[in-house]
């Protein structure tokens, strides 16, 4: 027999039952579909993820550190323009916590109902400076020193329920009403900023009567000298010593997302695998339940002069082609479901070469070790029992 | 004299146990070439199992089956299988086409196994169809035909590779006596071209169109006459 005979022949064994060979394809399909998309759309999350981290790995923050009663001591005053003056630093801002201020929407509203929101003062160099983008309105400016005007983070404007800046919107902080002029895009590496409302540090100290230093300084340095400046802001901060700070890197936590990220990938690939071995079950049993209906079928083949080894192949390729087949459209919707998953997380499309290539030769494997024992099977039938039958 | 078409030597075919039914019990029995043979006989009495013997789809207990002068035994299933793409061709009562495909494409099957292309299969299964006088229905699926056309076809698709020997179990056994007997005719035909013909019947009508009758009877040929 011939390659290309073999080939039609499988080809019009699957036809004869378009239905079942739909949906066993179809399981294959689906476990492949998943295996693409979970590689697909983690490659895409983790090239989002890395992306960041060459943005935001130059990012360091310098705070206070709580002393052994909880409380927080400012930092000296002079800290933000003396880290300013580390020759690697290309930028730097400072905020001060301002305690003890209550943020509502308005005086009908408990004032215990504060949303875990915090009022920070903030300089107009934060947005340059921790890569923020403003969603809404616009920043603090110089008119923010005098007049009561905030920007919200992006989780407490949600948690406030501003959504929109057309019409003036109030918030109202302890007893004081402040005009919100803008709303902050998420930030990723500084999520405290997201949750805080933003004053400037003149209206903390006219209004809350907050005259003391910073209580954080974030600060972005040269890559190639980010460990250098590290280790020197410590001693720049307060050169007498008398107070601990602590020196963070906020990208440590993007790094920590993408490990915990892959933990979840090496889970789902798991399951996957597991969609992979039912679909390829499912083949098998269809094959076996195919043996047992065409037994006719082989003996008459078995009379016409085809050899055990023509019939084994016929039943194997057939179960291989419905896996190849389920393979091919597993991608197809993989690919598919990589792309709307990426679309509408805002990450880049990254499917890696490796997951299509995983896929289908999955879909291979589990298609050829599913039509092993049926192959088998049917070669193994003896022609006048095969012809028995009926 | 020519070489025997078939020839079985004491042939036995004991089934093995459970059962240890003694199906054939040293049958010998020579077939020319061109020779028509119906085999005949109760139920049980062993008709199947020569036929499956004679077609080498099942191996003798004991014995020696010839095919045109070579002995089968110490042949190996593929060459078995050989024998029966090049020499043998096969018609039983239950048809056993493949209903998903067309009439062409049957019988263009009983040449898939000798390495035919697949454009002269068609060709050949075309001519094999005319023979059978179904050129009309060529394009028709298998389901779509009558009972008699089904084992038409089959016998077309038994012929198509002119093979020396045609086996038919009970080839009538499934149609109505009208449409049976077109059949008969149509096998014993075949004689006329060279073809060695064997059928196994319980029909005395269709018995009657061969030229050799063989009676079994527990495994034994309890008659074997030639009707001139």
């Amino acid at each position: 027999m011939r390659p290309l005979d073999a080939f039609t022949l499988a080809v019009t064994g699957l036809r004869a039952k378009r239905v079942r060979s739909a949906l066993s394809a179809l399981g294959i399909a689906i476990a492949v579909a998943a295996v693409v998309a979970v590689l697909g759309i983690a490659e895409s999350a983790k090239a989002e993820l890395i992306d960041q981290l060459g943005r935001q790995g130059n990012l360091l923050t310098v705070a206070s550190a709580e002393t052994i009663n909880g409380h927080k001591v400012p930092l000296p005053p002079t800290a933000e323009p003396m880290i300013a003056r580390i020759p690697p630093v290309q930028t730097v801002t400072a905020v001060g916590d301002v305690d003890n201020v209550t943020v509502r929407r308005s005086r009908a509203i408990p004032d215990a109902q504060s949303g875990g929101m915090s009022v920070l003062a903030a300089q107009p160099s934060l947005p340059a400076t921790m890569a923020a983008h403003v969603l809404l309105g616009r920043y603090l400016d110089a008119s923010a020193e005098r007049y009561p005007m905030t920007v919200l983070g992006y989780e407490a404007a949600r948690i406030l329920g501003i959504g929109d800046l057309s019409t003036p919107s109030q918030v109202l902080l302890g007893t004081h009403y402040f005009t919100v002029v803008g709303v902050l895009a998420p930030v990723d590496v500084a999520p405290e900023i997201d949750v805080a409302v933003l004053i400037s540090f003149g209206q903390a100290a006219t209004v809350f009567h907050r005259t003391d230093g910073p209580s954080r300084i974030y600060l972005r340095a040269d890559p190639d000298q980010v460990a250098d400046v590290a280790s020197v802001l410590t001693g720049t901060t307060v050169p007498d010593g008398r107070n601990d700070v602590q020196v963070r890197r906020p990208s440590d936590l993007l790094l920590a997302r993408i490990a915990a990220k892959g933990a979840f990938v090496g889970l789902l690939l798991g399951l996957g695998g597991i969609a992979l071995l039912i679909a390829g079950v499912g083949i098998a049993n269809i094959m076996v339940i195919s043996v047992l209906e065409r037994r006719g079928e082989i003996g008459l083949r078995r009379a016409l002069g085809a050899r055990r080894r023509h019939v084994a192949a016929q039943f194997l390729l057939e179960s291989t082609m419905l896996a190849v087949i389920g393979g091919v459209l597993g991608i197809v919707l993989g690919v598919v479901a990589t792309a709307v998953a990426a679309r509408l997380g805002g990450n880049p499309l990254t499917i890696p070469p490796i997951a299509l290539a995983a896929g289908l030769g999955a879909a291979l494997l589990a298609g050829g070790l599913a039509g092993l024992y049926p192959a088998a099977r049917a070669a193994r039938l003896s022609p006048t029992e095969a012809l028995r039958t009926l | 004299m020519s070489i025997p078409a078939l020839q079985l030597s004491a042939v036995s075919k004991i089934y093995p146990p459970p059962t240890e039914v003694t199906a054939l019990d040293e049958i010998d029995l020579v077939v020319g070439g061109g020779e028509t043979v119906a085999v005949t006989g109760a139920s049980g009495a062993g008709k199947s199992t020569l036929l499956s013997i004679l077609g080498t789809l099942e191996r003798p207990t004991t014995g020696t089956v010839r095919i045109a002068g070579t002995e089968t035994s110490a042949m190996s299933d593929s060459q078995l299988s050989e024998v029966r793409a090049t020499r043998l061709g096969f018609v039983f009562q239950q048809f056993f086409l493949l209903e998903h495909l067309s009439v062409l494409d049957n019988v263009a099957t009983g040449l898939l196994y000798r390495g035919v292309p697949g454009r002269a299969r068609r060709d050949r299964a075309a001519e094999a169809l005319y023979e059978v006088g179904l050129a009309s229905r060529i394009g028709h699926r298998a389901g779509q035909l009558s009972g008699g056309e089904r084992q038409r076809v089959a016998i077309a698709r038994a012929i198509v590779g002119r093979p020396a020997v045609l086996l038919a179990d009970e080839p009538t056994g499934n149609l109505d006596s009208t449409t049976g007997a077109g059949i008969t005719e149509l096998l014993s035909g075949l004689a006329g071209d060279g073809t060695t013909v064997v059928l196994i019947t319980h029909n005395a009508g269709v018995a009657a169109a061969m030229r050799r009758q063989v009676h079994l009877s527990d495994g034994r040929i309890v008659e074997d006459k030639v009707v001139s």
